[in-house]
Formats: C-alpha cells, structure tokens, sequence
C-alpha cells in the first residue's frame, strides 16, 4: 500500500518538476511554410536552409531576449490549399510566436485571410506587389516587387533620353506581370511605348516579333522575361543587325544568362539585387558588408547563392529584431515592432517599413548593371 | 510682271519637289515593308523545317504501327541532351553526335521491348496512351539526369548571319533545312526500295498477315522505334544550337511535330515538310502581320479548318477500310 503510494507520489512529483522544466526551456517559436517540393522548389529550398543555418547560429550565441529559437515548418509544396491547412495548423496546434515563410505570391495570398483573424505576424518571401498593397495590418513581405524593377529600368531610359521604348514578353506568370507593370508605369516616366510584342516561353525563335520592333521608330527594347527565351530574344537581335540598346528584367540576373546569350549579351542591361554582384559593390556601399557576410555563409556550406534565400534572411532578421526591440514576443507589440523597422540593411535592400508600406524597399534596391566582356559591370 | 513668273516657277519647284519627297517616302516604306515581309517569309521558312524535322520522325512508327508515338519529342530531347552531355566531357562533336543518337536510339528500343510489347494485343488508341505515359516518364528520368538547367550545344559552322536580300538566316538553318530534305529522301528510300521498309509497311497494314508471310513482326517494331528514336535525337541535335534545349523542350517541339505531321499527312515525309513549312510560315506570318499575341490561336484556328475538310492531312491518303 504505502509502496503503491510512494510511487504515485514520486511520478506526480516528476511530472509537475517535467512541467516546470518545460516551462523554463521555454522557445520563441517560428512557423513556417514553403515550398519544398514542387515547382517552386527551387526559392524554397535555400529559404528552407538559410532559415535552419541562421537559427542554429542565433541559438549558439544565446537566443533572442534570452531564449532560444524554435523553427517549425512545414512542405507546402507552392499548393494554396495546404499552405492554407498548414497555417491553421501552425496558429492553432503549435501555437507560434510568428510566421514566416510563403515562397510563392499564391500560396501567401491565400493565408492572408487567416492570418489577418487569428492576428500573427507573418512576414512572407513572395513577390506579387498585392501581398501589401493594400496594407494589411498583420501581412509584411521582404522581396522587392517587379514594380520596382520596371522603374528602375525606365529610370535609367530618362538618363540615357530614351523616350521610345519596343516591349517583348513572354507567357509566363513572371512576364506578364512585368508587361503590366511596364504599361503602367510608362507615363509617370515619360515613355511612350511603341510596340509590344509577345512570344510563348517555348518558342525557339523571335525574329517575326524583332522585325516588326525593328520597323518602328522605338529607341530601346525591353525584353521581361525568364529562361531561355531571353537569350534565344538577345540572339537574334544580333542576327538581324539590331543596333537599339536591350534592356532585360531581373529575372535573367544568373550566369546561366551570360553563357547562353554568349556575345549577344554584350551591352544588355538589367537591374538586380545587390546580392548578386556582391565582390562587385564599391566598399562605400552599405549593403556590401551584409550581403557579403550572407553569400559567404551560404556558399560555404551550401553552394551558389540566390536571392531567393536571401529573401528568408532579411525576414529572419527584420523579425528578430523587432522581438528584441519588443521585449518579448507579444504578438500585438511585435507586430507594431516590425512596422517600425527603420535603416534594417538585408540582402535585398534597406528597409524603412511604415504603416504605409509594409515592405520598406525602394527603388535603389536594385543596381543597374550592363553586361561587358561576359561579365557584369554596375552602371551608375 | 517678272515677279509673278518666278513666284509660279517657285510654287512649280515647291511642288516637284513635294512629289518627289512623297514618292521617295512611298518607295522607303514600300522597300521596308518588302524587307519586313522577306524576313517573315524566311523566319517561317527556317521555323517550318524545325518542325518538319520534327514530324518526319513521327511518321516512322506510325507506318510501322499506326500509332502516333507521343514520346517522339522526349526522343528528340533526348537527344539533344545526351549529345551535350558527351560533348562536354571532352569527346568531339561528330563523335558524341553519333553516341547522342545511339543512346537514344537504345532507349527507343527499350520503350518497345519493355512496355509496348508488354501490351500486346492493346489496341491503337490505348498504345498511343501508353507512349503518353512513356513521355512522362522519360521528362522525369531526364530532369533526374540533367537538372533544371538549360543548355545549349555550339552552332555547326558559326553564327555569322546570313544575308539574303536584305532579310537574315543563320548558317545553322541551313543544317536545319539540309537535314530535314536528307531525312524526306532517306524516308523514301527506306520505305520504298529496302525490305525492312517494306516489311514495315506490311505489319502496318496486318501483322497477322504479315507475320504469317513470315515477317517477325515483334523485330520490325523493334527497329521501327529504334530508327524513329534516332530521327528525333538527330533532329534534336540540329534544333539545339538554335532553340537550346531543357528537360522539357520536348513536349513542346513534339507538340509542333505533331500539328506538323497531323497537317502534312501522317506517314507521308513530303507531307511532314510540307505540314511543318505551313506551320511556320502561318504562325510568322500571323505574328507579323496580325499580332504575336494571337499568333498560336491564329495557327491552330487554320490547322482545325484544314482537317474540317481533309481529316486525313494535306497529303494523307483517303482511308479506305478493306471488307
């Protein structure tokens, strides 16, 4: 009887001292969704890895406020239907301090809803300028948006007194929504835009749509697009004897491009982020320290970087400090934390995040570069 | 009085030379518009026989079979890929062309020895399905092999453009077209003059009959898919320096074959160019002087009334069932 009951006492003993120490190794937890299989596996692998890498390090030198990270994340596999399960999943079963995470704009969009009513902050990897535009009050994103892209490229027009612009895009996602960028922009730039021709991302040859372009009075090309048509684009450009300077998207900023298009890429212009042309950045640069560092960090145990990772960086980041700044992790204050990120230098720009602007990026997020001897040179 | 003749001789000048500025205009845009129209006319010409090269390959196993080998693209990708993959780890380009056509030639054979004749008895319709799924799977095992990336292979004699009257080609098409008119002749020869030809267009027409004849049919369907398999990679290996190629050009140049072949004819060689130079010269034509956007639309609207009224191609033979 009395050994009956010295072991029930003993084993309520040890689980009320097990809930204690749970309740001191108490974690700041992060949720997250990405697409790790699927078609979009590709930006959510390094996002995944960067995540993983930056934790362990945070954790190393002693965590946020004093306690460590947790990451608990889930495959979304780029499916607006499971990241939407997963978030719910997220929220309610694990119970998160903070999301990050939503590698493409379909799958973060469809969470938005969720997110908004159980009130989390969640910063999102995705780029479709909707994710913040409107504002929404819980919603941030880090990746700069095609929009930024397009005025980089007409900034750069106005300087060089390129008023005539030929536009030829392809049927993918990415370059229809950089044509629709482009028409909307042109105006508040002083471009007039005097053909816009299109391609399927298959086709293996422009010269039809280039002819046409060459028929018009336009003074530049640009060409929004992904792939293999740039290149095939660049190409016969060249074989038709094209003179008129060729502007690309930052969707060809890899040095896939480069082999490809060969000598055809002589002169082209594209704008991208500074990650990419890291050893290329003039020491004055403030983002050449971070981007530096990162590229480092990530080639050494993983390989070629992207920005896509980078992407995962700066939200890591841009959530951590305001968990700092916040003293904690409520979920209210955290969230008016990140509002307030001010002069935050990530991967992909300077962020000044305001209740306006829930991505914090401008236009000097991207350089202009101009491809000389198969190599990228920063234009100023 | 002296004033008013050198103000009408003036106003005569003025109007000369107005005539002759507007006609000099009219002539500019005249010669523009010839140069435009040249280009288009070479670009769909050039583009044709990308696809003819394409369709020839079809016509292979469908005489043999009656079957439209859906995996003809993957073959040609195959190719294509394989032959870049050798060229690249050192071995030159005619060497590793032959071995890119070998490889894919075995994997023809494979897909006839390991799942095709596995179906025996399955009927036209449910083969064509299989080598739908054969298609899948090749993409699959290619993306495994070679990734994501793109590749591409060096032209076969430069990439200096050719210029002709004022519109360009590259030498590369030529390569392209010469392949193209050396694969219509070979087809002819082969189906006409040689007893595997021939033998193949008796299994097409009955196997029992055929094996009955003495014909091992099981053999010749072999070959078909080993030669259509090379035929594609071939055509692959003249597209690539042009188009690039990924794991996943094939479905899109099979698909263009296909239109090119179901245009021409099935089975016919000569309607294959003929059905892959109708092909490009319509969607040049329509992207040039109607607009890019519509341009497939435009393309397939005129393939759909083609068939409406000949269902068996432009040069298909009129089905005639024997009772």
């Amino acid at each position: 009887m009395f050994k009956r009951f010295l072991t029930l006492f003993l084993a309520t003993c040890f689980a009320w001292f097990s809930t204690i120490s749970a309740h001191a190794a108490d974690t700041i937890k992060i949720g997250s969704f990405l697409a790790l299989s699927g078609n979009a596996s590709i930006l959510g692998d390094p996002e995944l890895k960067t995540l993983q890498m930056y934790i362990d390090e945070i954790n190393a030198a002693g965590g946020v406020n004093g306690k460590k990270l947790e990451l608990i994340y889930y495959d979304s596999a780029g499916k607006t239907k499971e990241a939407n399960d997963f978030v719910k999943k997220l929220i309610k079963k694990d119970d998160v301090d903070i999301i990050l995470g939503g590698t493409t704009s379909g799958e973060t969009l469809a969470v938005i809803d969720v997110v908004e009513q159980e009130q989390v902050p969640f910063i999102s990897f995705a780029g479709a300028i909707e994710i913040v535009e409107p504002v929404k009050k819980w919603v941030f994103k880090t990746p700069h948006s095609d929009k930024m892209a397009v005025a980089k490229i007409y900034e750069d027009m106005k300087k060089r007194g390129i008023s005539k612009v030929a536009l030829i895009t392809g049927n993918s996602g990415f370059d229809k929504s950089g044509l629709k960028q482009l028409h909307a922009l042109a105006s508040q730039y002083g471009i007039t835009i005097v053909a816009d021709e299109t391609y399927d991302n298959n086709d293996t040859d422009m010269t039809t749509q280039l002819t046409k372009i060459r028929g018009t009075d336009a003074q530049a090309i640009i060409n929004f697009g992904l792939g293999k048509a740039p290149a095939i684009v660049a190409k016969n450009i060249k074989q038709l004897g094209i003179k008129l300077p060729l502007y690309e998207s930052h969707g060809v900023a890899t040095k896939e491009f480069l082999t490809l298009a060969g000598d055809a890429a002589e002169g082209i212009r594209l704008p991208a982020a500074a990650l990419l042309v890291a050893d290329k950045l003039p020491d004055s640069d403030p983002q050449k320290k971070v981007v530096t560092a990162y590229k480092t960090k990530y080639e050494a145990k993983y390989g070629p970087v992207s920005t896509f990772g980078g992407h995962a960086y700066d939200g890591l980041f841009i959530a951590v400090e305001a968990m700092k700044r916040a003293k904690g992790t409520d979920k209210a204050k955290v969230r008016d934390e990140i509002e307030k990120t001010k002069g935050f230098i990530g991967t992909a720009g300077i962020f000044n995040m305001s209740p306006t602007d829930h991505m914090g990026l401008d236009i000097s997020a991207f350089k202009m570069l101009e491809i000389k001897n198969g190599n990228w040179e920063i234009v100023n | 009085m002296c004033g008013t003749t050198a103000r009408i001789h003036h106003s005569v000048l003025l109007t000369i030379t107005l005539i002759q500025h507007s006609a000099l205009n009219i002539h500019n845009s005249i010669l523009m518009l010839h140069s435009e129209f040249l280009q288009f006319f070479i670009t769909g010409i050039t583009v044709g026989f990308t696809y003819a090269l394409i369709a020839i390959g079809f016509s292979i196993i469908y005489n043999a079979s009656d079957v439209v080998n859906f995996a003809q693209g993957e073959f040609v990708m195959m190719g294509a890929l394989s032959t870049i993959s050798l060229h690249s780890k050192g071995i030159p380009l005619p060497l590793a062309i032959i071995g890119g056509v070998a490889i894919t030639a075995l994997a023809g054979v494979f897909l006839e020895k390991l799942v095709v004749e596995r179906a025996k008895g399955a009927s036209v319709i449910n083969t064509a399905i299989i080598t739908i799924g054969a298609s899948i799977f090749f993409r699959g095992l290619a993306m495994v092999i070679w990734g994501k990336g793109i590749y591409q292979m060096p032209h076969f004699s430069g990439e200096t453009p050719l210029r002709i009257l004022g519109a360009t080609a590259l030498p590369q098409h030529l390569w392209v077209i010469g392949g193209a008119i050396t694969l219509m002749v070979f087809f002819w020869y082969f189906f006409n003059q040689t007893l595997l030809g021939k033998a193949m267009r008796a299994c097409s027409y009955n196997k029992t009959a055929a094996s009955l004849v003495g014909i091992r049919v099981n053999t010749i369907l072999v070959s078909a898919y080993a030669i259509s398999a090379a035929l594609g990679a071939i055509s692959g290996v003249l597209i690539a320096p042009i188009s690039y190629m990924t794991y996943e050009s094939g479905t899109m140049l099979g698909l263009k074959g296909f239109a090119a072949a179901i245009l021409g004819g099935m089975g016919s060689a000569s309607g294959a160019v003929l059905g892959g130079l109708c092909l490009g010269l319509l969607e040049s034509f329509s992207a040039g002087f109607i607009s890019s956007s519509y341009k497939d639309a435009v393309t397939f609207i005129i393939i759909l009334l083609v068939l409406f009224f000949r269902p068996s191609g432009i040069l298909g033979k009129k089905e005639a069932e024997r009772v």
